[in-house]
């Protein structure tokens, strides 16, 4: 599972994407000093590793809404089996089965 | 005794009868247009016809907008049956008119796309930028067909930083335009998602009606998250696909316009840090230059250079382990910018014989003779030291 669900809101992906965007533009702008510099430099780094550590540990979650009249008709999610890929050959989208 | 009613009374209770009667309202006719005439105000009265049958029809200036009205033509007429009072006629209120030929559904699907569009559903101007790294994936189609699994094929090869959350639906038959319009509705009610595929399999006119229906189209026009639909094959065009704020040809091409891919994200993550870097390296060099020209700091700084430039040289390399692919590369530029470093250290250039000359008040290295007059005082630093110069008297006079 990938670790970003157990995290907060505030630390998603697009959070420390955004970040980073945030700190190289202001690298790129200049007018720091070195230690400045070097200090931004180097949060960049740790950001920029977040962020490929997201990207490359992720695993596709599913869930399926259900209602819940026990809740007085809210709708919940339902975690359901973990999704395994289909290891055939993509293929255009078939019809649908009649119902 | 029997009481008398009013002809009035009678007009009214013939007008109630006809517009509350459910096959009577919203219904299609076909026949032959005769007797068209047009009245001042722009309503346009004609008579429908076949071999053995005629009924009145009307239909006001503000319908009308150009429909194909022609004395003799075979056509599809939608509308209401009423009944005038003043004139005791039984008449076809028409707020739609297709050649006919084309089919009831086509004909419907041409009346539905007029009228929605002029209420504003297909409008450019509302259609969302979909989310750039989308959270929450919520996807309404059917849970039995091949197209969620395609679906989710295209996201967890693409995007697996998502969480898809379906809402099942049917999506053919009666129903479907009912669920399909719960379904997004529910989705919205959740509060965290961020785009919403609505999807479908191909199929004929008829199995994909549902994504024709109007309460579909004011669904989709009433979510607050925005919706990518892939409907049918890449000819079918539904109207649904009209009011959604991107239409794509397929399910699978829907889920591949929600999401971005991994791989290209993660380059350019790997883009941005080497961005950083050369911006880095060019606060460096640049802080060389001014400690050059601050010819008092110049001995003192050079540890500071040396430390410096140490530390960018290992923040690099960790760096460079950070995105990986990159290792050989950002080593290599790491290795080919210390040697510039050392080309431009300060001290080489003075073991080679120069100088930097500085005014003494001003601290500004001297690079023009027009920065300096007779008589000025200067710093002239060499390898191993400073001395301290003045500028002949006659210079500049």
């Amino acid at each position: 599972m990938a670790s970003k669900q157990a995290k907060p809101e505030d630390e998603g992906f697009e959070v420390i994407y955004r970040r980073l965007e945030a700190a190289v533009t202001k690298l790129e702008a200049g007018g720091l000093t070195l230690e400045q510099s070097l200090a931004l430099y180097e949060e960049g780094m740790k950001l920029a590793r977040r962020c490929q550590e997201f990207l490359q540990s992720a695993e596709l979650r599913i869930t399926r809404l259900q209602e819940s009249f026990a809740n007085g008709l809210s709708v919940v999610r339902d975690e359901t089996p973990a999704y395994l890929p289909n290891t055939e050959s993509e293929t255009e989208p078939t019809e649908l089965p009649l119902e | 005794m029997i009481e008398a009613t009013t002809v009035s009374a009678l007009a009214r209770y013939l007008k109630d009868l006809l517009e509350s009667n459910l096959t009577l309202t919203n219904l299609w006719v076909e026949g032959e247009i005769s007797n068209l005439t047009r009245s001042t105000r722009g309503h346009v009265y004609f008579t429908l016809k076949d071999a053995n049958a005629a009924i009145q029809c009307v239909m006001f200036q503000r319908q009308y907008r150009g429909a194909p009205l022609e004395s003799g033509a075979q056509v599809l007429a939608h509308g209401n049956v009423s009944f005038y009072e003043q004139r005791g006629n039984v008449q076809l209120i028409v707020d739609f008119v297709q050649p006919a030929g084309v089919g009831a559904l086509q004909a419907e699907f041409e009346r539905l796309k007029e009228r929605l569009a002029a209420d504003g559903l297909f409008d450019e101007g509302r259609k969302r930028p979909l989310p750039a790294f989308p959270a929450r994936i919520g996807v309404v189609t059917s849970p039995t067909g091949a197209v969620f699994h395609d679906i989710c094929h295209v996201l967890e090869r693409r995007w697996p930083l998502a969480e898809v959350v379906l809402a099942p639906t049917t999506v053919q038959g009666f129903e479907a335009a009912a669920g399909i319009t719960q379904a997004i509705r529910q989705l919205n009610q959740l509060d965290d998602v961020d785009v919403i595929i609505i999807a479908r399999g191909g199929g004929s006119i008829e199995e994909l009606w549902p994504f024709n229906e109007e309460i579909v189209a004011r669904a989709v026009y009433a979510s607050a998250v925005p919706i990518v639909s892939g409907v049918g094959h890449e000819t079918d065009y539904t109207i649904a696909d009209f009011v959604t704020d991107v239409r794509a040809p397929t399910p699978s091409a829907a889920a591949e316009t929600v999401a971005p891919d991994w791989r290209e994200i993660s380059r350019r993550v790997q883009g941005m840090l080497l961005t950083a870097s050369f911006a880095a390296r060019g606060t460096l060099s640049q802080g060389l230059i001014d400690i050059d020209r601050d010819g008092r700091r110049l001995h003192s700084a050079l540890p500071d250079i040396a430390r410096h430039s140490e530390r960018l040289a290992s923040l690099l390399r960790h760096g460079a382990s950070a995105v990986s692919r990159d290792l050989d590369q950002q080593l290599e530029r790491t290795n080919s910018f210390t040697a510039r470093l050392a080309a431009l250290d300060p001290r080489a250039t003075l073991a080679r014989g120069y100088a930097v000359v500085q005014i003494r008040d001003g601290k500004q290295a001297v690079t023009s003779t027009k920065q300096v007059k007779g008589r000025d005082r200067l710093d002239v630093h060499v390898k191993d030291g400073r001395f301290p110069a003045e500028v002949s008297r006659q210079y500049g006079f």
